[in-house]
């Protein structure tokens, strides 16, 4: 064994360098787990060799799969090129997204600098629809979209903490009594300490959506970055995609290269129905909904069949604790949502509201944290209607 | 190290054949992970649908080990008082009390020690599981518990050893095989997945599936099994909202086994479909085929089984 480790040590090493171009966090660790599984079994054996890799170095099912293309190719002596691959679709989306190339943005807006811009400029910007700005603006904008948090509205969690009243708390009761020798003092109580629920936002990127998900996604980045609450985001399109991942990074940018790379269907058709169902199948339906307040940002735009996005907005509405949907074309004067898609999932949501600026993403947040959710308290300015209860939200539309 | 090994278990294959001496049969995948975490001691974590006998892993290595099975269902909330250990406050009470009756009341450090003695602690199933040898520890739902606890499993699988502040650090002599599992309802941390080794359990092909429903139901007649897994394995072809898993073709061939049933017909499948599909809409969708096209697997013998396959 002693002298077959070294090139075991090797040949682990370079599968998990493949695995880690692949996008599989095959780290250090992993690796030391994997020749530690190796040397307990027959290393000789292809089925011994994959099943000690799959076990160690793989952390979830989206593994799997890369791990076996991976193996294979590996193993039957094919290069695994997977860098090179991810940048090639990164420039891809990069157009897509509308981000400046390189050496542009300094010459397109040479008059507009930071240190010019007028707090009245960002007044008018957070109004402004995210696909009528000039580059500068869309930088700002980026900028200030960064900053945003967005925790869920508080529930009662199981947790509890010290309370001036509420259950006797036994531990710390016979602590302090143990601790003044055996005499009676004051009862301890405790009472459940209040968390954030968890948020859920599902993105349309479908081609119908095209200007606004580069600013969707930054908000949702600033949301899974925030950490005030356990955050999920999945990208809706022609296919479901988890992106959460991909969105914990903490530059923004990165985050979006990385996102638009695990996006496969950036600006195809839309089928939320289908989608939709997919997500509830494969996460909704286990727990990821329950509880949570899901935030569905589309424009509602449904190539498939209406009546299937209705029946699948009406499971999601039985499952999460709200639903909310907020629709960048409800931003343009005169709209109605008459949409197949649209009308078809209105009756289910909680609220509906615009999402085609910094403004109405403001609102979307307070109503996300429980905060403005009456309509006759005015909200938080921007241009919002909320639906006054599940069930009957058909007539509120924005202006 | 070769004493962690239940007698006659030498290779994945041997550790195979033993858990389906006890009515567990796993695949060569899941064998070799179960190896692995009985030899090296790494924790297991099996992640898969609901009901594809993830926690019945746990209970077939615990008999295997002849090891007592310890299980802490993880929820919302759970704290090291239930799941390391706690003080006996009324007993620690009761001795300072009875102490002071008698009156010789001594050194205050003295006393105090005493209070706090092994005895008065109460193990819960983590520290249990590093007092005994062998164990096998199942970790149930660990997706359930909040990062606060998974933080404190970290610490525990870690170095498996538990520190009580008032005794000092309590260390496993031999590490306990450890079984966490998980129905992704959210993404178990990362660096708790770095301490284990990873599986996802798949459903089990046609011809492994009526092998454990034969296993486990030894009175059942070979056509109902048949039938009954070929309609399970129709049905997980299905769109459906809940898939059904090996638990409920037990289930379901249960129910028809205590109705008397020798094959599944029409009537008997309308009857007991309550205790295999448990949504309306999925109940209605399985209505709509007819009992012909849901055995149908049973005569060809499951050729285009739908998952189960076991990669590499």
């Amino acid at each position: 064994m002693a002298e077959g480790s070294d090139s075991l040590t090797t040949v682990a090493v370079g599968l998990a360098r493949a695995l880690r171009a692949a996008g599989v966090d095959a780290d250090v660790a992993r690796v030391h787990a994997f020749v530690a599984a190796l040397d307990r079994l027959r290393p000789d054996l292809v089925l011994d060799v994959y099943w000690a890799g799959r076990v160690t170095l793989c952390a979830g099912p989206d593994d799997l799969e890369r791990y076996d293309r991976v193996f294979d190719a590996f193993f039957s002596g094919v290069a695994v090129t997977g860098r090179a691959h991810a940048r090639r679709r990164v420039e891809v989306a990069a157009d897509a997204l509308g981000v400046p190339t390189a050496g542009s943005p300094g010459d397109d807006a040479p008059t507009v600098t930071a240190v010019t811009r007028h707090a009245s400029a960002v007044e008018a910007l957070r109004h402004r629809d995210v696909t009528d700005l000039a580059p500068a603006e869309r930088d700002e904008l980026r900028r200030l979209l960064a900053r945003f948090s967005l925790p869920g509205a508080l529930r009662r969690s199981r947790r509890r903490k010290p309370a001036r009243r509420g259950a006797v708390d036994r531990r710390h009761t016979v602590r302090a009594l143990l601790d003044a020798g055996g005499e009676p003092g004051r009862i301890r109580h405790t009472g459940p300490r209040p968390r954030p629920r968890r948020v859920l936002l599902l993105v349309d990127v479908s081609g119908s959506m095209a200007g606004y998900a580069d600013a969707l996604l930054r908000f949702a980045h600033a949301a899974v970055r925030g950490r005030v609450a356990p955050t999920e985001v999945f990208t809706l399109g022609t296919r479901l995609t988890r992106v959460t991942g991909a969105l914990s990074h903490r530059d923004a940018d990165t985050a979006m290269r990385a996102v638009s790379a695990a996006i496969p269907d950036w600006s195809g058709g839309t089928r939320l129905g289908e989608t939709l169902r997919e997500f509830l199948d494969v996460w909704g339906q286990r727990g990821l909904a329950r509880g949570a307040v899901t935030v569905i940002l589309s424009d509602g735009w449904e190539t498939g069949d209406p009546d299937e996005l209705g029946r699948q907005v009406a499971r999601l509405s039985r499952l999460t604790h709200r639903l909310l949907w907020a629709n960048p074309r409800a931003g343009r004067a005169g709209f109605e949502p008459t949409a197949g898609g649209m009308a078809a999932a209105l009756p289910y949501c909680d609220h509906f509201q615009a999402g085609h600026s910094l403004a109405s993403l403001e609102a979307l947040a307070a109503v996300v944290a429980g905060a403005a959710t009456d309509p006759s308290r005015g909200g938080t300015g921007g241009r919002t209607v909320m639906g006054p209860t599940r069930g009957r939200c058909a007539g509120c539309v924005t202006n | 190290m070769s004493n962690r090994l239940p007698a006659g278990v030498a290779d994945p294959d041997s550790l195979a054949r033993r858990l389906a001496e006890v009515g567990y049969l796993a695949d060569t995948g899941l064998a070799t992970a179960a190896y692995l975490t009985l030899v090296l001691r790494r924790p297991l974590l099996l992640e898969g649908d609901a009901g594809v006998g993830k926690t019945a892993t746990a209970a077939a290595l615990a008999q295997v080990l002849d090891a007592p099975l310890l299980r802490l269902q993880c929820y919302e909330g759970i704290d090291a008082s239930q799941a390391l250990y706690d003080w006996n406050f009324p007993a620690q009470i009761l001795h300072l009390r009875a102490v002071e009756a008698a009156g010789s009341r001594g050194d205050e450090v003295e006393l105090e020690a005493e209070l706090y003695d092994r005895r008065f602690l109460v193990a819960r199933p983590l520290l249990q599981a590093l007092e005994t040898d062998p164990v096998v520890l199942l970790i149930d739902e660990v997706d359930r518990a909040d990062d606060e606890f998974e933080a404190l499993l970290l610490e525990v699988l870690g170095d498996f050893s538990i520190s009580v502040p008032e005794l000092g650090t309590i260390r496993a002599a031999t590490p306990p095989v450890v079984v966490l599992t998980s129905n992704r309802t959210r993404e178990v941390h990362d660096a708790l997945k770095r301490r284990c080794y990873y599986h996802w359990v798949d459903h089990p092909g046609f011809t492994r599936e009526v092998e454990i429903v034969r296993t486990r139901l030894p009175g059942v007649g070979e056509r109902l099994a048949r039938e009954v897994v070929s309609a399970v394995q129709t049905l997980r072809g299905q769109d459906l909202l809940k898939t059904p898993g090996v638990a409920e073709t037990l289930d379901w061939t249960e129910a028809l086994v205590a109705l008397g049933a020798d094959h599944l017909d029409a009537d008997l499948a309308a009857a007991t479909l309550g205790s295999v599909l448990k949504f309306r809409e999925d109940q209605e969708r399985a209505r709509a085929i007819d009992v012909a096209t849901l055995v149908a697997r049973a005569v060809t013998g499951g050729g285009s089984a739908p998952g189960g396959q076991v990669g590499g």
